[in-house]
């Protein structure tokens, strides 16, 4: 036995029983090796292999640069465009990857969640730690261009970046949860995240600065806007990589810190609704795939 | 009843007057289900795929779960690993379940067959202590020789099937339920599986086995258990059982 399923009557247990995310960490080497498989296979066959890990942001950065950069000019009024540029595009890079593939990881997996008894939740957080993994070669590219500009870096930013990694892979474990299982039954789900997706690059200070949205929109709206969790987590990163890289003095939004306590809060609630969403459809999995 | 007299000891499986039902929807858009719901059709039925269904199996039983296409033998032993959840009644195992529902569900074309029998035994629940004392005898078992390294894709459907039921056969367990999976591969292979499985069989391990194949079902197993319809109409001795099924079979 693996230990992990509750016991009955003195030895018995029911089949098909699982404590959900807690029986992840008992199937540790078996998430080893599902996240190995994501690695392995995620650019088989093709020449450049994970250096389109690499190719991809580069290309979008290239793209955003030069029509945001250049020709709406932010470049004169952001400092450090490009490193602000780029800091916000990976945090939203990996929750596009770890929640979109999360979203599909049941459905991708219906061989097995048909035929073997497993924890399911394996299947949506072996693929949000892929996606983490993938996000790692854009941090050290961002990384190596920070030094090149100058970064010095200070505790309470790498602190920053740090919590707005974990913020992003919580929603987006606690969001692939919910929609993963609705995925199963209604493939609905998956378009629909497509389009959430769309927007997640618009709905947070990425492309512009927050302060354009400040000047344009009432007091209300703004709050709404900095409570968004990615919009924390993109603050989050700025304040880590493009703030220590630049001289000129910025507006920083007020309650970052704070906001950033209340997006991973919220972050939390989301993974536990996503956990219960998951939890109710489960037992319909294996006879609706 | 569930025959218990002739068990010593605790039993292995313990299924309790279990029930399945699928909901079956007629219609799959919404187009079609409002124009169903217009003319006052019906959108789903429910099917009973398993109805009252309850026996014991002993620790060292090996049992034979027989019935014709679509009686609920696979439905079975889904809710016995657990796959499935049963409507109404209850199922409960002692010790460690390995089902052979289907074998190789878990291989991936992309990978070498040595990646997919470490990732295999996982599933199944090994530790990769396990896998790596076993996996010489698991390689030697499938006769895949050198191709061990090459991607699975590029196996024949047998080599597959032998590698992917090494894997399962190699598996540390106290329950074993096998689907089907020995109509495959060729018939050497074929006599070998049915040697691993009476050797598991002599050491005491509990067998639940579905197959069409009546003689080696007969060869492999004591006891037979007849499903027809979803409904448990015979369980006794597995000579009797096939006779019962066959009579069944051809007096509808
Ligand atoms: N997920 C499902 N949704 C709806 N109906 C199902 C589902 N799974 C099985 N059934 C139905 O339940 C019945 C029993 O199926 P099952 O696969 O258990 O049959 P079986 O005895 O294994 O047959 P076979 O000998 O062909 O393998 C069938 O009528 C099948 O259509
Ligand atoms: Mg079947």
């Amino acid at each position: 036995m693996t230990g992990s399923q509750p016991t009955d009557v003195a030895g018995f247990s029911v089949p098909g029983r699982s404590r959900g995310l807690l029986d992840v960490f008992g199937y540790r080497y078996l998430l080893r090796l599902l996240v190995r498989k994501g690695i392995l296979t995620r650019y088989h066959g093709s020449v450049l292999g994970w250096t389109w890990s690499y190719v991809k942001p580069a290309a979008q950065f290239i793209v955003f640069y030069l029509v945001f950069g250049i020709f709406l000019d932010l470049n004169r009024g952001i400092p450090g465009f490009p490193v602000y540029l780029f800091s916000g595009i990976i945090v939203i890079n990996l929750f596009n990857e770890a929640f979109s593939n999360a979203t599909k990881s049941i459905v991708d997996n219906a061989p097995l969640v048909k035929k073997i008894f497993l924890p399911r939740e394996l299947f949506p957080v072996a693929t949000v730690i892929v996606a983490f993994v993938h996000f790692l070669p854009q941090v050290l590219i961002l990384l190596l261009v920070c030094l090149w500009v100058g970064w010095a870096p200070t505790w309470i930013g790498i602190a920053g970046i740090l919590l707005g990694a974990l913020i992003v892979v919580i929603i987006s474990t606690g969001l692939g949860l919910l929609f993963g299982a609705v995925n199963v039954s209604f493939r609905d789900a998956q378009n629909f995240v497509e389009l959430v997706l769309l927007f997640a690059t618009w709905t947070s200070p990425v492309l512009y600065s927050w302060t354009m949205v400040r000047d344009t929109v009432p007091a209300w709206v703004l709050e709404i806007y900095m409570l968004n969790p990615l919009t924390a987590a993109v603050e989050l990163f700025h304040e880590g990589f493009w703030l220590p890289t630049i001289s000129e003095a910025v507006e920083r939004p007020d309650s970052l810190w704070l906001n950033a306590f209340l997006a991973l809060g919220l972050a939390i609630v989301l993974l536990f609704v996503g956990q219960f969403a998951f939890r109710r459809l489960e037992g319909r999995f294996a006879q609706d795939l | 009843m569930p025959k218990t007299s002739e068990l010593t000891g605790v039993p292995r499986i313990v299924v309790n007057d279990i029930r399945k039902t699928f909901v079956l929807r007629h219609t799959h858009s919404f187009k079609e289900a409002f124009i169903a719901w217009l003319r006052r059709k019906k959108l789903t039925t429910v099917f009973s795929a398993l109805d009252d269904v309850s026996f014991t199996i002993g620790e060292g039983e090996s049992v034979a779960l027989l019935g014709y296409n679509g009686s609920g033998k696979s439905t079975l032993l889904k809710l016995i690993s657990g796959v499935l959840r049963p409507n109404g009644g209850m199922v409960l195992t002692r010790g460690r379940v390995a089902g052979l529902i289907e074998v190789g569900a878990g291989f991936h074309p992309d990978l070498s067959g040595r990646e997919n029998v470490y990732l295999n035994a996982a599933i199944l629940g090994m530790t990769r202590k396990e896998v790596d004392a076993n996996f010489d005898r698991i390689v030697e078992f499938a006769e895949i020789g050198e191709f061990i390294d090459t991607e699975v894709k590029h196996y024949s459907s047998g080599m597959f099937v032998r590698l992917a039921f090494s894997v399962a056969i190699h598996t540390e367990l106290d329950i074993l339920l096998v689907d089907e999976v020995l109509a495959v591969g060729d018939a050497p292979f074929r006599e070998k599986c049915k040697a691993k499985i009476a050797e598991l069989s002599s050491q005491n391990k509990t067998m639940l086995v579905v197959s069409h194949d009546l003689d080696m079902v007969a060869e492999l197993c004591q006891r037979g258990i007849v499903l027809e319809r979803g409904r448990k109409v015979y369980d006794g001795d597995v000579k009797t059982a096939i006779g019962e099924m066959i009579s069944r079979g051809s007096s509808k």
